[in-house]
């Protein structure tokens, strides 16, 4: 991180900036503690956590017992008791063992005391592939907390993002599903510390254009960017949106791009079948049927476990695969 | 019995005989304390709350058999088990209960007309848990096991504020969570105790072995005495014959005042009996026998403790006395389970989130359109 001390931009990874936006939670609010698997002493596999045991203690930073669902069952009562707890899962794969605290239990417990109980829990899930891990370590689950009722599902792109949705994922007093694109940890970008300039839930255009919409969360916003660059030196123009939230979806700039484009591709690492892109075509066609000029298309993973390493880069949509389906949708 | 019971080398903590005679056992020994601090009103207490709980177990489950209700899981045969912890928990401890704790809840100062409202069909919880009239009961879980850890995440809240252990039992809290011999194969159930014991807690395990996982026996979930397990948890644990109302007090007692006062998480395991059938849509004459349940009708909590209080000179008027009340108690809940009113048609998307969803919205005012429009044709 580079930074002076009053100033208000500050060029970091997006680990950095989740490290940070973790930080100044814990520092607005006492009631804000971290539970998982080696985030203590290690600071996490991905070290998002790194220093924050030292400077906050073994009980605001929980190097907890090695259960998924132990981890998110006991910071349900946590919550019971007025805590904000911000659960780390390893990686994604590994979530399934608390699929059922997170959505029998967290997603429905304001439900079942009919709004007499908050549920302020976040639940970090590093996720998405590109790094050339083994099994478990690359998927993209989000479609299932996405489809269950009383979770929100959010998914940063950008350091900035991530700083502050972080931020606002903890502040919100329903549970959050916050999915960390864990091929951006790395890359550098801006953070503007002096404030959010989007609603948690915010869609965003991220880039402009004319022909056709393109649309991703997390870690495809990059590759369309990098499609669009493409694209343009053929002379065909993207705009580029920004999901951001994947529950709720915030369709408003997403109808307005494809009312002036007419054509609208969706982005997604995960397998295409019953997935976000699945939902978002479907929304798009009944809203704006008449706009489209032609179908809305989904570029996905493949309806297969993740690949081994080795055939990841044929698995995971890359800037051709978008740019194939842009040049379909131009061809209706 | 074989098929049926995991036998310990210990037997279990128990105070009252079958026959309702004071002849507490070996074990019993460290508990008795606690039952010399209870005055003829406690033990009337109990008597009371264990014939009102019978009650109106059986008046729910008419009501299901009239119609009332879509479904009732009774407690029949486990009051003393449950009139026992129940009156052992302070004001200030929190309790977690399963779905067939229907005697703490009265203990703890639930309407219990709540319960019936679930199993109605017009709620999912039926009482509000940050009402303090309702004795920090939490609303009943329904997925096997899943509030163990809810409990130990509380306790470990309890814990972090200070709020135990100080040295004052007036004010130390302690987290009390229920759950059966079926719950004990849950994964959830084993992780809570992973967890208690890591970070100690103030809370005690209270596992009602009632034998039974719908049709499937305890010796199906564990072929040792399930209180065994826990010390592999490293949790200090007992087992007590749950039909003794006044060993399950007095353990419930002792295991709550060493959770409250840091002697970390506990775990009690009461030996009862499933008298009636799991819910109302189970037939037990299917996987077991009549010999069997009518040996543990034999050690019935009521009748066990009706014996002792006569024993001791309880007067004929105290005992027509509670059943005429507990009468009325049933009559009150018949007549407002028949004044239940179904829940407004747009109660489902009222409070799935805390705050604004655009999908709610959406959805709430294309029903209600949709329903004026069905209604009188014009939406």
């Amino acid at each position: 991180m580079t930074m002076s001390i009053d100033a208000q931009v500050a060029t970091m990874p997006m680990a950095k900036a989740l490290n940070a936006g973790l930080r100044q939670a814990m520092a607005d609010n006492d009631k804000v503690l971290l539970m998982g698997e080696d985030i203590g002493k290690l600071g996490g596999v991905f070290r998002i956590t790194e220093g924050l045991q030292a400077e906050f203690g073994e009980s605001r930073v929980l190097d907890t017992p090695l259960a998924e669902s132990g981890i998110i069952g006991t910071a349900i009562g946590l919550a019971m008791r007025g805590y904000r707890p911000v659960c780390e899962i390893q990686f994604d794969g590994f979530i399934y063992p608390g699929f059922n605290q997170i959505t029998s239990q967290l997603a429905k417990l304001t439900n079942r005391n009919e709004g007499s109980l908050q549920m302020p829990v976040v639940i970090r899930v590093p996720y998405g592939g590109h790094i050339g891990a083994i099994e478990h370590h690359q998927e993209s689950p989000e479609a299932y907390f996405a489809h269950t009722a009383g979770l929100r599902s959010v998914s940063p792109s950008t350091p900035n993002d991530a700083y502050w949705m972080i931020q606002e994922s903890i502040e919100s007093n329903d549970p959050v599903m916050f999915f960390e694109p864990k091929s951006r940890y790395w890359p550098k970008g801006e953070v503007d510390l002096s404030g959010s300039a989007a609603a948690l839930h915010a869609s965003r255009v991220v880039r402009t254009g004319t022909d056709v919409t393109v649309v991703a969360h997390g870690a495809m916003v990059s590759v369309l960017l990098a499609a669009a660059e493409l694209a343009a030196a053929e002379g065909i123009s993207l705009e580029v949106v920004d999901l951001r939230s994947i529950a709720p979806i915030d369709y408003a700039p997403i109808l307005e791009s494809v009312r002036k484009t007419g054509r609208l591709v969706v982005a997604q690492e995960a397998p295409g079948n019953v997935s976000v892109g699945s939902e978002i075509a479907a929304t798009v066609a009944e809203r704006a049927f008449y706009s489209l000029e032609a179908p809305v298309l989904r570029v996905s993973g493949f309806d297969v476990p993740f690949p081994p390493a080795k055939l990841e880069a044929l698995f995971l949509p890359d800037a051709d695969r978008i740019l194939e389906a842009v040049d379909r949708a131009l061809a209706y | 019995m074989a098929e049926t019971e995991t036998t310990s080398p210990v037997p279990p903590v128990q105070v009252l005989a079958a026959d309702g005679t004071f002849s507490p056992t070996a074990t019993a020994e460290p508990y008795l304390p606690y039952l010399d601090a209870l005055s003829d009103a406690d033990h009337e207490q109990f008597y009371r709350d264990m014939v009102t709980a019978r009650a109106f177990d059986i008046e729910a489950a008419n009501l299901q058999r009239q119609g009332q209700l879509a479904l009732w899981p009774p407690c029949h045969g486990q009051e003393g088990a449950q009139v026992g912890s129940g009156r052992a928990a302070r004001a200030q401890d929190h309790i977690f209960p399963s779905y067939r704790e229907h005697a703490v809840g009265l203990i703890r100062g639930v309407d219990l007309l709540g319960i019936i409202e679930v199993m109605r069909g017009t709620t999912h919880s039926g009482w509000d848990v940050s009402d303090p009239r309702n004795g920090n009961f939490r609303p009943y879980t329904l997925v096997i096991g899943a509030q163990a850890l809810h409990a130990t995440g509380f306790a470990m809240g309890v814990k972090f504020d200070g709020a135990t252990a100080t040295g004052n039992p007036d004010t130390d809290e302690a987290v009390m969570v229920y759950f059966g011999d079926g719950a004990t194969s849950q994964g959830d159930v084993n992780e809570a105790m992973v967890f208690a014991a890591s970070y100690q807690t103030p809370q005690v395990f209270f596992l009602q072995n009632n034998h039974w996982a719908i049709s499937v026996p305890v010796t199906t979930q564990s072929r040792t005495p399930l209180f065994e397990r826990a010390k592999g948890f490293g949790l200090p644990a007992v087992q007590v014959d749950g039909n003794d109302v006044l060993a399950s007090y007095a353990v419930s007692a002792k295991h709550l005042a060493d959770a409250r006062s840091g002697g970390g998480p506990q775990l009690i395991e009461a030996l009862t009996y499933r008298i009636g059938a799991h819910t109302t849509s189970d037939d037990p004459t299917k996987y077991r026998t009549q010999e069997v349940t009518d040996s543990w009708v034999a050690k019935d909590p009521i009748v066990r403790f009706e014996a002792y209080l006569r024993n001791k000179g309880a007067s004929e008027e105290f005992f027509s006395t509670v059943v005429s009340d507990a009468k009325e108690f049933t009559a009150d809940i018949r007549a407002r389970t028949h004044a239940i009113e179904d829940p407004d048609l747009t109660f489902m998307f009222d409070s799935v989130y805390s705050e604004d969803h655009p999908l709610m919205t959406e959805q709430r005012e294309w029903l209600s359109a949709y329903e004026r429009s069905m209604a009188g044709g014009a939406a």
